[in-house]
């Protein structure tokens, strides 16, 4: 199993970090010519949308992965990487990969000061949650399973091969969303 | 307070791979966040005009941040003076999402700096080397950035200081457990911290490249040197075409290593800053906050 992980901002590292501690092989994505290996899975990480959204059209990697995504290829998007994959984006036109039927309320808990870490259900399993400066799903689409709430705000979520949280993971030692995605990647195969 | 420094760090470590901007105006800020800044630095004038202007230089108006933070999605930082502590709780205050004590300001204190650990609001401060960098750390700085000297496009001074920084870093690595008292001693540092140094080969937070970035190439020649991002303070809005300069030093620090696509973006960039360099200057920021 391989797994690319977009790396032009944000907190990649700290994924690929996580995903060498559970023996998963993968590469970093900054421009094209990265994508034309074979890969398994997808990670968008956590950073700053706008940014991220801007270099993936500048780098022209926005339309080829989009396209990947479509076609089943199974991804994880975290924080930001949620807003990437939204559909509908609150108080901004214009969607990224827009693929995930959900509405996304980017800094929804506010600045910096109302960034919290929590413990709550996801799946079956009670896990650390850390929230910063953090997106939530305003809206869910029909084909949308809610996987994780915390106070009533959809923090995590599925359509088909897309799986995105409002937290952050690879920043906690729990594996659980990790081998979830695992499971999506071996399903598909 | 331990969870929210936690946190505070973890902010930094998502800003990473990504480029800080100066703006002065909500338009500014704009500008830098369609050319995909990671967070916006919100000052009254940047480094280049505080250094021309001279005299006493203080935190920006709160009103104009705040409109500042109301016309963009991504953090806003901004500056307090160094040891200014009622600067810092004003920011606070107004939820600004980075307080950098810096010494772009005139210091408001010689011996002391701000005590951040009391703060709920992240810092980052400035450092010209590993002693300065953990002594801002211990007092509760969530990231660091070189200081460079800013406002003079001149980059040497920022080389200087991450090239020191690494080879600090590197000493430390070096070093038996037992000798690691003598050196946290020599660089005037707890020693907790210079073993996380040593033990993990790196700072325990995020750190910046600043000051004198001007060109694509100087925001790449900072990432190939160990920077896990950069700040543009004057470099930007005081060139030739800022749109298209901001653009190119964003995609400079993705690619930091491509050099076919840093020609590319150094092409037909219009006039840099004009620059000063450093024995021109009488100002010598980098010498305030030891």
């Amino acid at each position: 199993m391989r797994i690319g992980v977009l790396a032009v901002q944000g907190a990649f590292a700290e994924h690929i970090n996580k995903l060498r501690q559970l023996d998963t092989e993968s590469f970093e994505i900054r421009q094209q010519n990265d994508i034309r290996k074979n890969f398994d899975g997808l990670i968008l990480p956590g950073g700053e949308s706008t940014a991220m959204s801007k270099l993936l059209t500048e780098l022209k990697l926005l339309e080829p992965l989009k396209s990947m995504i479509q076609g089943g290829m199974p991804v994880f998007g975290t924080c930001a990487g949620m807003i990437l994959l939204a559909k509908e984006i609150s108080g901004c036109d214009s969607p990224c990969f827009g693929t995930l039927d959900i509405t996304a309320k980017r800094n929804a808990y506010g600045r910096q000061l109302g960034s919290f870490r929590c413990t709550d259900r996801f799946a079956e399993k009670i896990i650390e949650m850390p929230f910063i400066r953090a997106p939530y799903a305003e809206r869910v689409g029909e084909n949308v399973t809610i996987l994780a709430s915390h106070e009533n705000r959809i923090v995590a979520v599925r359509q088909d091969n897309q799986l995105a949280t409002s937290f952050h993971p690879e920043l906690t030692d729990d594996i659980t969303i990790y081998k979830y995605f695992f499971e999506m990647i071996e399903n598909r195969n | 307070m331990e969870e929210r420094y936690q946190l505070n760090k973890e902010l930094a470590q998502m800003l990473k791979g990504g480029v800080i901007m100066d703006v002065t105006t909500p338009e500014q800020a704009v500008i830098a966040e369609k050319a995909g800044a990671c967070a916006v630095m919100a000052l009254e004038r940047i480094p280049a005009d505080i250094r021309a202007a001279g005299g006493v230089s203080r935190m920006s108006d709160p009103a104009m941040i705040r409109s500042i933070q109301e016309s963009v999605s991504i953090p806003v930082m901004a500056k307090c003076r160094i040891g200014h502590f009622v600067e810092a709780q004003i920011l606070e205050a107004i939820e600004i999402d980075y307080i950098d004590e810096s010494e772009v300001l005139s210091p408001a204190d010689d011996i002391y700096h701000v005590d951040k650990s009391k703060f709920k609001v992240p810092f980052v401060c400035g450092a010209r080397d590993l002693g300065e960098a953990l002594r801002r750390i211990a007092e509760g700085a969530s990231m660091i950035r070189t200081k460079g000297e800013p406002g003079t496009g001149d980059i040497v001074q920022a080389v200087r200081h991450m090239r020191k920084m690494n080879s600090q870093i590197r000493h430390a690595v070096s070093l038996n457990e037992d000798e690691l008292y003598e050196e946290a001693k020599h660089l005037e540092v707890p020693y907790e911290l210079l073993k996380q140094v040593h033990d993990n080969g790196r700072l325990p937070v995020v750190n910046f490249a600043a000051g004198g970035v001007a060109t694509p190439a100087d925001a790449a020649l900072m990432m190939q040197l160990g920077a896990e991002g950069v700040f543009v303070g004057s470099g930007i809005f005081k060139s030739g075409d800022p749109v298209k300069r901001a653009t190119a030093i964003v995609q400079a620090v993705t690619n930091f290593s491509d050099s076919k696509l840093i020609a590319e973006l150094s092409s037909g960039l219009g006039e840099a800053m004009v620059g000063i360099n450093e024995n021109e200057i009488k100002l010598i920021m980098e010498e305030r906050g030891k």
